[in-house]
């Protein structure tokens, strides 16, 4: 680096003193010079080939044509020409017959995974196991059927909302209003006891099948296994979407529920709606 | 006479804040009220029973006003621990999000901590820091008292006044959103007093400087007040919703409030907490090394160029946004060239050492400065990389941009004010030395190795979910969700946590260290306090 006479104590001060301090004045070190001269000159460069230097109007736009636009534009389009001829074939075949053609049903698979990532897992979980009032899509308890078709159907519609007049759509009443606090406690311990749990009160089961029988069997079936055509929860399988226990129950059948998913049409193509409908109906529940 | 004037200007606010209170919209501005309220009917009534009492004689106007300095000290200290708290408790909460208690929400959830950890350090500490250690260097390389009497002491508290309005402010939710510029219009009215205030100080005391020339620590301290209160007026211009509420709308829109908003910031970052900390690393390296700067001219030189390339640098935050092209390769361009104008700094503080290398064997104090400008040197080499749009591609929305901050806000700011702060107690308080200096050595080691492992925890984890937000499978598909991304960091953030809480342990043993010191240590025979030039 530097000569030795640099660390020589005796080495001349600008004659300047403050609070005891002074100063050397020592030459700028060459290396720090040349670097700061050379990203200079690089930055000068740099503003000549990238659009740099704005006008009243408009800016330079760099000999190089660069946009960061433009480049995202073309990987887009890019993507989009190499995947093109699957999404055709995706988009025109029968549903049912994706899973025929083993090129096509990993194409729809990979695909159809990473539209969920994108825009399922918010509310279904990354790993599609759901939570609390949004189904798990692992197993094999559908709310609304797990055929191929169904799940198109579901997702191409969504449910319950106001934005598609084809949302499957079903509403269990809110039996606050409508029964008295005592019969639902009863049919509430009845509940309990259709997926083979304990009531918490045993003498109101009784009283309870007898509520069932009046208000609930038209939907839930008379054996509590439900009905996918009006997205009728199957009572029987321990499988609960808000919870099992009495409050959940309690707060259910006081109040109903009333779960709610978007319609993908306007925001998925065609081909990106069947290849997640593929995806999740191999997660291990499809029909 | 100059009494009675300070009575009804302090009636007036009095009577204002109580019809705020009344009318106040919000619970943020009805809380600010009160506190208002108090403290200008508190200082009416310490006025009116000091009006018209004889005044005993004093000779203070001959020495340094080192007080405000005391006071200075003792806040940096306190809003440091305070910051470095809630620092570490939000670094948990990211760990583990059950620590966001449902008896919290609404104010103590991550949302309303994160604004109040990032002002407290930045602003708190840091700005308390360099008001304390300018009004101390000010003075010493002017060797001129403080000008304005007792302006210093309204710069002070009043200082306090905007931290804690500020920090009140966020926890019940009033925020501008705008990073770093978080406060409403009302605090950043009542900032901008004290800012002007401060500034009137500083070049008061300049002018009637004693010594010939200008100390090159005044320049770079003068640049930042200068320049902090452009950047404060400019990005907060906003219209209130009513006078009698917090909330205000903002004078720009879309990209060009974006763009405004990152001129703050990072000007927030290149004049905060460069320019004003260069302005401290210039004058306590040399004193505690005792040895001479090693150049003027490159201190000259990097002057001028940090402060003219450091403006433009801004853009670089808006890389891929809706900021349109040309102002974004500017940003970069600006950012890279001025790598160099940054080790300027870097240079002159290492190099004032030859001669004195032996001593980071024996001064801790010195070894805290030290490793204060290689922490400097790292960040201000990883920020240009970072500016440059592909690295940035990378690196933006990730840890590694949390990381590149706190290795330089704890390593830089951090290490170099706790420096400070260690040469500051024993001159200030007139002891001898310092109560002990293996508690200084625990404290440097602490602190470093809890920055070590921050900084390596955050360029981990940043690195992995850039890389993993942009991994693709063979047919162009994203392979990750972000929930993924986020279960894949949660080691590194418990590491990152337990750094954190090595620098905080490290910040409480200084606290018990200087507290030692002003209590224990033997007192200094002879007081260096009077105003007299260096030759």
């Amino acid at each position: 680096m530097s000569d030795h006479k640099d660390d020589d104590l005796d080495y001349e001060t600008t004659g300047h003193e403050w609070d005891g301090i002074k100063e050397y004045n020592k030459p700028l070190p060459k290396w720090w010079l040349w670097t700061f001269y050379l990203c200079i000159i690089w930055g000068i460069g740099y503003s000549i080939a990238y659009p740099a230097w704005p006008g009243l109007k408009s800016s330079t736009a760099g000999l190089l044509g660069y946009s960061t636009r433009g480049e995202v534009a073309e990987d887009i389009q890019a993507f989009e020409e190499a995947n093109a001829p699957m999404n055709t074939k995706l988009a025109g075949v029968e549903l049912a017959s994706i899973g025929d053609d083993a090129e096509l049903y990993g194409y729809a698979v990979s695909s159809g995974a990473a539209v969920f990532r994108t825009w399922c897992a918010q509310c279904h979980g990354s790993g599609a196991a759901g939570a609390k009032g949004y189904p798990n899509l692992l197993d094999d308890d559908w709310l609304w059927g797990g055929t191929m078709e169904d799940i198109h159907l579901t997702i191409s519609h969504g449910i319950r909302n106001e934005e598609d007049e084809d949302a499957r759509f079903s509403e269990m009443p809110a039996f606050g209003e409508i029964l008295e606090a005592e019969e639902i406690n009863q049919v509430v311990n009845y509940v309990m006891t259709l997926s083979g749990g304990t009531a918490m009160d045993a003498s109101l089961v009784e009283a309870g099948s007898v509520v069932y029988a009046d208000n609930c069997a038209a939907c839930h079936a008379d054996d509590g296994t439900g009905d996918i055509y009006q997205g009728a929860p199957n009572l029987t399988d321990a499988i609960w979407l808000y919870g099992g226990d009495y409050d959940t129950l309690h707060t259910t059948v006081t109040y109903s529920r009333y779960g709610v998913m978007p319609p993908w049409t306007e925001r998925l193509s065609e081909a990106e709606i069947r290849a997640v409908t593929t995806y999740v109906h191999q997660l291990g529940g499809g029909e | 006479m100059m009494n009675y004037i300070k009575l009804i200007a302090l009636g007036l606010v009095t009577l204002f804040a109580m019809m705020a209170v009344n009318f106040a919209r919000d619970l943020a501005y009805q809380v600010h009220a009160i506190i208002v309220m108090l403290v200008a009917g508190g200082m009416f009534l310490w006025t009116v029973r000091k009006t018209d009492e004889p005044v005993p004689a004093s000779d203070a106007a001959l020495h340094y006003n080192d007080g405000v300095v005391r006071a200075g000290v003792i806040a940096t200290a306190f809003w440091g621990v305070v910051g470095f708290l809630v620092g570490t408790f939000i670094a948990f909460q990211l760990a583990f999000p059950q620590l966001n208690f449902e008896f919290l929400q609404g104010f103590g959830n991550f949302g309303r901590l994160r604004p109040l950890h990032t002002s407290a350090v930045i602003f708190a500490f840091g700005g308390n820091a360099l008001i304390a250690t300018s009004f101390y260097v000010v003075q010493r390389t002017s060797a001129a008292r403080l000008w304005g009497g007792n302006l210093g002491w309204f710069v002070f508290w009043g200082y306090q006044l905007f931290i804690v309005l500020a920090a009140t402010g966020y926890l019940l939710g009033s925020t501008q959103s705008k990073e770093y510029a978080e406060p409403e219009w009302h605090v950043d009215l009542w900032l901008t007093i004290v800012w002007v205030a401060y500034l009137a100080v500083f070049l008061g005391t300049i002018i009637k400087r004693k010594e010939p020339h200008i100390y090159v620590a005044n320049w770079f301290y003068l640049s930042f007040i200068v320049t902090v209160a452009m950047l404060h007026v400019v990005n907060n211009l906003s219209i209130p919703v009513s006078i009698w509420g917090s909330r205000s709308v903002q004078v720009f829109a879309g990209v060009q409030d974006a763009m405004t908003q990152w001129w703050y910031g990072h000007n927030a970052v290149g004049f905060f907490l460069t320019a004003g900390f260069l302005g401290m690393m210039y004058y306590f390296v040399p004193k505690q090394a005792e040895r001479p700067v090693y150049s003027y001219k490159l201190s000259i030189i990097h002057f001028w160029a940090l402060i003219f390339l450091y403006i433009w640098a801004g853009p670089h935050h808006l890389h891929y946004t809706a900021l349109p092209d040309w102002a974004s390769t500017l940003g970069m361009v600006f950012s890279v060239v001025l790598w160099m104008p940054s080790w300027g700094g870097m240079i002159n503080g290492l190099m004032t050492l030859s001669g004195a290398w032996d001593k980071l064997r024996t001064d801790p104090v010195l070894r805290m400065l030290v490793i204060s400008v290689g922490f400097y040197g790292m960040s201000t080499f990883e920020g240009p990389m970072m500016s440059i749009r592909a690295v940035n591609s990378l690196s933006h929305y990730t840890d590694w941009t949390i990381g590149h901050v706190h290795s330089g806000a704890l390593g830089w700011n951090g290490m170099i004010t706790f420096g400070a702060l260690y040469f500051l107690v024993p001159v200030l308080w007139k002891r001898e030395r310092l109560y002990s200096l293996s508690l200084v050595s625990w404290h440097f080691w602490l602190a470093t190795i809890g920055i070590v492992l921050y900084a390596a925890s955050m360029w981990v984890t940043g690195i992995m979910e850039g890389l993993m937000w942009r991994e693709v499978d063979a047919n162009g598909f994203l392979v990750n969700s972000f929930a993924d991304t986020v279960s894949a960091k949660f080691p590194m953030y418990v590491v990152r946590g337990l750094g954190g809480v090595m620098f905080l342990v490290g910040a409480l043993i200084m606290c018990y260290n200087l507290w030692m010191t002003v209590k224990a240590a033997p007192a200094k025979e002879k007081s260096l306090a009077t105003a007299v030039p260096a030759e």
